[in-house]
């Protein structure tokens, strides 16, 4: 019953879109252009009746409603609340419902806030939207229908996959969901400005806002998704160079490059196209990653079971909208980008250009990365991978320069700078840096040159980015993120150099010496749970002259699927984290055991928390 | 011959020309030393002369051919036509077990021994590595 609800009103949406589009064509090419609030009522409707639809499908989980083929595949009658909730978007059809509730939430909050811009520009951002939202109801309806009915009903579903019944997993999509949508608002909003001439330093004005919270909520999403990898997969690592997690960071260095470039345009009217260009690039990177991960395309750990074939249509969809833009960027550009007469090259502009050469560089690392298996596959048949060292190799020589960039960059000011003084600050920092960087060199055996130039230049950085904090010439919001993302680099260095790791195959009872820690296996305790079976292991850690730390991972053995994860524990400090996980081997007596040392782990989400919190001030502050 | 603005524009054209050249080649040189190829045992029986680079080989763990040791462990990855003994010591995914499929990343020591260096995760009972199905397939 809910589910024909939820149907039906995905369908009314269909022609809402049609009407909506028609409407605002026809709006804005009558004489007076004008908006009518009729719109905004229509933009309401087709919000309400997504709202309705998204509602009908999470009472159908709710109350485990198994005559709709989604729930039956994802859920299970004995799988607590908050997993039943979490499970609407935990899977290909209902993930798509969320993304479309975002788009027209996101249209209608435009709507709303922006009263002031001209009807012109509002009109045809509408209509750009529109398209999109008409393009995912139509992906959505046709192929990947959440209210497909079941017959006769079962009655037990299929289970939701154990691995995803983690809090940070339930909460991941959405958060990563409003960053990627967030960013069809900008390709609209900038498709629109460019056919209206209105690339302009009030447009920019306006759609700051949601550059930032695009990026806000993509950072904290990337975040969350990099927190569960670590507890949950029991490898201790937060970033494995996945494809799956390498198409979130693609939008998100385009992301990154956007929010500078729309600053300079805002303040020096200036780089304009290349605004329009990061714009519609973020968008076309935000769509591919959702299509990439649920068409089974990319070879990934972290691809579930899928149906590749609906890959086809949101791909033409995708081209499409490309197609569209460049279009649009290529007929509507008149070519009066006047280069500032004042343009000097130490100046602020010049520095978020080289911020935004390198976000480019980085991205297209990432992105060749990512899809040159693809290609080679359809190639010469040959299957590959590309691993960690890849990236490592192409991104730390750029890293280096990139940091010493980024010490200076936010200290220059628009259109000109003098450099007559002789900095003693900067002498003294780069003196403090060279020492505490030997210091760490001689003690960690680092061998390379390249890691010590890196912990050089981050902790350069490092004392660049505090300095500034005390400094008035820098706004407040800037200097926080930029000192965040400075302690992010350094603790991410420190925690790849200083890790260290231990595992073998235990029994209860074993005691094993590791580095100077003894880990002893006290042993197993069997117990049940509502939807699973768990063995606890209760170890223990002794290290001379330290207080003894006690540990008790899990490994859950669920019943619906049957299958098995591991709970890691993990004994959190502010400077470092201990790891404990273990894993089932052939019988019950012999464990698979994994002891992690991890410094500074905690500062890595404190820092990405902090660099947010630098975006969300910059919101407020406006 | 030219104004001082053209001379700046086309060293400028030139400048980003090159650095898009050696970017370029950058990436294509670090891509082929890095890149990790999958291999089924069939394919390794078949290779005429053994890398040593670093490979991948998906298949299915062998009935009872697990056997636990304190340091590492021993099984063999089939494809049903050939197959080849594995050597591991790290960590063990979950979803490792007998007559599941599984994808090892090490080294070839000889036609039919493997020392591996990662045995990969999935995520899903239900989800095999295309390679493995295709493997499969292929039997």
């Amino acid at each position: 019953m809910t589910s024909q609800l939820g149907h039906f009103s995905l369908i009314f949406c269909i022609f809402f879109s049609i009407f909506i589009i028609f409407q605002s064509i026809n709006f804005f090419f009558s004489k007076k252009i004008i908006f009518k609030s009729s719109l905004l009522s229509l933009i309401f409707l087709q919000l309400f009746f997504v709202i309705v639809s998204f509602l009908s499908l999470l009472t159908a989980f709710l109350y485990s409603d198994f005559s709709n083929v989604t729930v039956y595949n994802n859920s299970h009658t004995s799988k607590p609340l908050f997993y039943k909730i979490s499970g609407v978007w935990g899977n290909h059809e209902g993930s798509l419902l969320l993304w479309l509730l975002v788009l027209t939430l996101f249209l209608f909050i435009f709507v709303l806030s922006s009263k002031k811009v001209e009807n012109k520009y509002k009109l045809l951002t509408i209509v750009f939207q529109e398209i999109i939202i008409f393009g995912f109801l139509i992906f959505i309806v046709f192929t990947s229908n959440p209210f497909e009915y079941l017959y006769p009903t079962p009655n037990e579903g299929l289970g939701l996959n154990p691995i995803l019944q983690d809090p940070a997993l339930a909460i991941h999509p959405p958060i990563l969901y409003l960053g990627y949508v967030g960013s069809s608002l900008i390709f609209s909003s900038s498709l629109s400005a460019i056919i209206n001439n209105g690339v302009n330093p009030e447009w920019a004005k306006h759609i700051k806002s949601w550059v930032f919270t695009s990026w806000i909520f993509l950072t904290l999403g990337i975040m969350v998704g990099s927190i569960w990898a670590y507890y949950e997969l029991g490898w201790g690592g937060f970033w494995f160079w996945d494809p799956v997690e390498n198409v979130s960071l693609m939008p998100w260095f385009c992301l990154t490059a956007l929010l500078h470039s729309i600053v300079v345009l805002e303040k020096r009217n200036f780089l304009k196209k290349w605004t329009i260009i990061l714009s519609i690039a973020t968008f076309a990177l935000s769509m591919s990653g959702t299509f990439l991960v649920r068409s089974g395309i990319l070879n990934s750990i972290h691809t579930f079971a899928n149906d590749p074939s609906r890959g086809l249509f949101i791909l033409i969809f995708l081209f499409l909208l490309i197609i569209m833009a460049v279009t649009i960027l290529f007929l509507n550009y008149k070519s009066e980008e006047t280069r500032p007469n004042n343009f000097i090259l130490l100046s602020k502009e010049t520095a978020v250009l080289i911020n935004n050469w390198f976000m480019m560089f980085f991205l297209s690392v990432v992105l060749i990365g990512t899809v040159y298996p693809i290609f080679l596959e359809v190639l010469t048949n040959e299957k590959i991978s590309v691993g960690a060292p890849f990236y490592q190799k192409l991104m730390v020589p750029f890293l280096i320069p990139f940091l010493i960039f980024m010490s200076f960059g936010p200290r220059l000011r628009w259109i000109k700078n003098n450099f007559n003084k002789l900095n003693f600050k900067l002498i003294f920092i780069f003196i403090v840096t060279s020492l505490i960087s030997y210091i760490i060199v001689k003690y960690s055996g680092v061998r390379y040159l390249f890691s010590t130039l890196l912990i050089s230049s981050s902790f350069f950085l490092l004392f660049n980015t505090l300095v500034d904090l005390f400094k008035k010439t820098v706004q407040f919001p800037q200097k926080i993120s930029h000192f965040a993302f400075s302690v992010l680099i350094l603790s991410i260095l420190i925690n790849g150099i200083f890790s260290k790791e231990f595992n073998s195959n235990m029994k209860v009872g074993d005691e094993l010496k590791f580095m100077n820690k003894t880990i002893i296996f006290k042993s197993v305790n069997f117990e049940e749970e509502k939807n699973y079976k768990l063995l606890k292991g209760n170890f223990k850690i002794i290290e001379s002259g330290k207080k003894s730390l006690n540990f008790i991972p899990e490994i859950r053995i669920y019943n619906q699927p049957v299958v098995s994860t591991s709970e890691a524990d993990i004994k959190t400090t502010l400077f470092n984290d201990n790891f404990i996980v273990f894993t089932l081997l052939k019988e019950d007596e012999i464990f698979n055991v994994r002891y992690q040392y991890k410094p500074f782990m905690i500062w890595i989400w404190i820092s990405i928390l902090a660099l947010t919190f630098g975006g969300i001030l910059a919101i407020i502050k406006k | 011959m030219f104004g001082k603005k053209v001379k700046l524009r086309i060293t400028f054209l030139l400048l980003s020309f090159i650095s898009l050249i050696l970017i370029v080649f950058l990436i294509i040189k670090s891509l082929e030393e890095n890149v990790v190829y999958f291999k089924s045992p069939t394919e390794i029986n078949d290779l005429s002369e053994l890398t040593k680079k670093k490979v991948r080989i998906g298949g299915m763990v062998k009935k009872d051919s697990l056997e636990v040791k304190a340091e590492e462990i021993n099984f063999i990855i089939t494809d049903f036509k050939n197959e080849i003994r594995v050597s591991y010591s790290g960590i063990i995914p979950n979803l490792f077990e007998e007559e599941k499929g599984v994808v090892a990343e090490g080294f070839i020591k000889d036609r039919n021994f493997f020392i591996a260096k990662k045995i990969l995760a999935k995520h899903d009972e239900n989800y095999m590595p295309p390679e493995v199905k295709k493997a499969l397939e292929n039997k």
